[in-house]
């Protein structure tokens, strides 16, 4: 039985398209310096400092050789991951490891991106396997537009609960004081006026391009509760891979192949007896990277059944005041610093657990909580968040 | 929580420009050459398929991805196949094969159990629709790379 696991200290900077103001080291130092304070401890406390990025979206390889030093990480163990999409997600994954397993009982773990350094699409178009798909790789967005159009084709959904769902994370969006876009949209129409990116994606349909850190201190069950009065728990950890790119698309359009989350969330579910994901957990922060998507993954996730996550959006049960809100901080599509924003996924909802999310708390006591995340195409890494163990 | 910072207005900085270029290779692999060598000679779509879960990969691959066995039976596909999705790209990039508007597809080939990612040429945009039936269309000139299928085209 591995050592239990607790967030002790939350910290994430502003998220905005533009920081021309700090560097990438100050940039992240300014969630790690957050997150420390929320916990009431030094640099000198963490054990071990983890990080993630999504090497060469800024242009640069190697970032952590140019600020390890800057952000926490001088004279201590621990090193960088890139997973894709999942990043942040992995070096949460990364930190309850070492914690649970025994080896430190502070670290500190840590996501961010600075998308006004580099060319993401190019970056992503890079990841494509020369062999097979050399001019192929249309990025994210192509990736996106594609999976749009399969749950358009399929599932019953109309381009109007897409647009349902981007009201719901712009309303979300303007009471987070963290989120980068905010638009204050009020109806479907000005959705629907927004211009397509590839059909039927438009560009409200899909995440920005945000410059942002979150960070983490994660702690032991014998140093949590001295350090903070309400840790949130870590319960359970599940990751899936898929294989990048020749999978496809972000869905199953040939019916044959393994969806991760179908396979994560089986797992998941059954080592913490949940049956019913809308009654045994209350609230979600999931990492949808289009509205389109965010409808895809009610469905993966068994939030209902196939074919009725548009359903779901139209009934208003995702919403803050809903049945099972998902997204109270607005999302992706609102805020997407890619390497961290998996991580802010985990930190919303832990803060949704504390009760500390402001503005955007749900007005219902939340006492679990899912985080998930995406990448690849098609990995999945979910994160169950509890009060108590 | 806490949020330490403020976005500083009107500040001077410095930002530096520049842009990577990396020369590299890849290599194909046996399986992957022979894939590109009967489509170059034979103009033959060729996938590989795993006895033990009854599935043919198209391209051909020498791994199965969900038992991991070694795989090294071949099967000729059909150069014809469904479109499963696609995506109209009008945004012209140094990268891409071929002028825009390009259409991306993913195509399952008759005979194949995995989707084929391609392009779609000859096609009226209006006519595109998701399970259209397509075709292979081959280059005059091959030269042994997956572009030498210059798109698939709508089946009359």
């Amino acid at each position: 039985m591995p050592n239990r696991v607790a967030i002790v200290g939350i910290g994430q900077t502003y998220h905005t398209g533009s920081r021309d103001d700090v560097s990438q080291p100050e940039m992240v130092a300014e969630a790690v310096r957050a997150a420390l304070a929320d916990a009431q401890l030094s640099i000198k406390d963490i054990e071990g400092v983890f990080f993630g990025n999504m090497e060469t979206f800024e242009g640069i390889y190697l970032p952590d050789h140019g600020m390890a030093a800057e952000v926490g990480a001088f004279g201590k163990p621990g090193f960088k991951v890139n997973t894709g999409g999942t990043t942040g997600a992995s070096v949460v994954t990364e930190g309850f490891y070492m914690v649970s397993s025994g080896l430190y009982d502070l670290a500190l773990v840590i996501g961010f991106e600075k998308q006004d350094c580099g060319d993401t699409t190019a970056a992503i178009s890079a990841a494509a396997v020369p062999t097979w798909a050399k001019g192929a790789a249309t990025g994210a967005i192509g990736e996106f537009a594609k999976q749009a159009l399969s749950y358009l084709e399929t599932s019953g959904a109309k381009e109007e609960h897409a647009a349902m769902v981007r009201l719901k994370a712009d309303r979300n969006a303007c009471r987070n004081p963290h989120a980068h876009l905010k638009l204050g949209l009020k109806s479907v129409d000005e959705v629907l006026k927004s211009p397509y990116l590839v059909w039927p994606l438009r560009l409200m349909d899909f995440c920005p391009q945000s410059c942002g850190a979150c960070a983490l201190v994660l702690a032991s069950e014998k140093r949590a509760e001295k350090i903070h009065k309400k840790p949130v728990w870590i319960a359970d950890v599940e990751v899936v891979h898929q294989e990048p790119f020749r999978a496809g698309v972000f869905g199953d359009p040939t019916g044959k192949e393994t969806y991760t989350q179908h396979v994560a969330c089986e797992r998941l579910y059954k080592r913490n007896g949940i049956t019913n994901p809308r009654k045994d957990i209350d609230m979600a922060e999931i990492y949808e990277p289009s509205n389109w998507e965010e409808m895809n993954l009610y469905e993966h996730l068994h939030f209902c059944d196939k074919n009725e996550g548009w359903k779901l959006i139209e009934k208003g049960i995702t919403e803050i005041e809903g049945e099972f809100p998902v997204n109270p901080s607005g999302g992706v599509i609102a805020t997407n610093p890619i390497g961290a924003t998996p991580i802010i996924r985990v930190a919303e909802a832990a803060l949704q657990i504390r009760g500390d999310a402001g503005e955007h708390q749900i007005a219902r006591d939340i006492k679990t909580a899912m985080a998930t995340a995406l990448g690849g195409p098609n990995w999945t890494v979910l994160f169950l968040l509890k009060r108590s163990l | 929580m806490q949020t330490v910072t403020e976005k500083l207005e009107g500040m001077d900085v410095w930002i530096y420009h520049g842009q990577i270029y990396i020369p590299n290779t890849y290599s194909a692999g046996a399986v992957g050459s022979r894939f590109l060598i009967e489509l170059r000679d034979k103009k033959r779509i060729m996938g590989t398929r795993c006895p033990a879960c009854n599935r043919v990969y198209v391209p051909a691959r020498s791994i199965c991805k969900d038992c991991f066995g070694q795989l090294d039976e071949w099967v000729e596909v059909s150069d014809r196949g469904t479109v499963l999705t696609y995506a109209v790209d009008h945004e012209s990039k140094p990268i891409q094969p071929m002028a825009t508007p390009i259409v991306y597809g993913i195509i399952q080939l008759d005979g194949a159990d995995t989707g084929f990612v391609h392009m779609l040429g000859e096609v009226d945009p209006e006519q595109l629709r998701v399970g259209m039936k397509v075709q292979a269309v081959f280059k005059e000139e091959r030269v042994g790379n997956i572009l030498d299928i210059k798109y698939f085209k709508p089946l009359a």
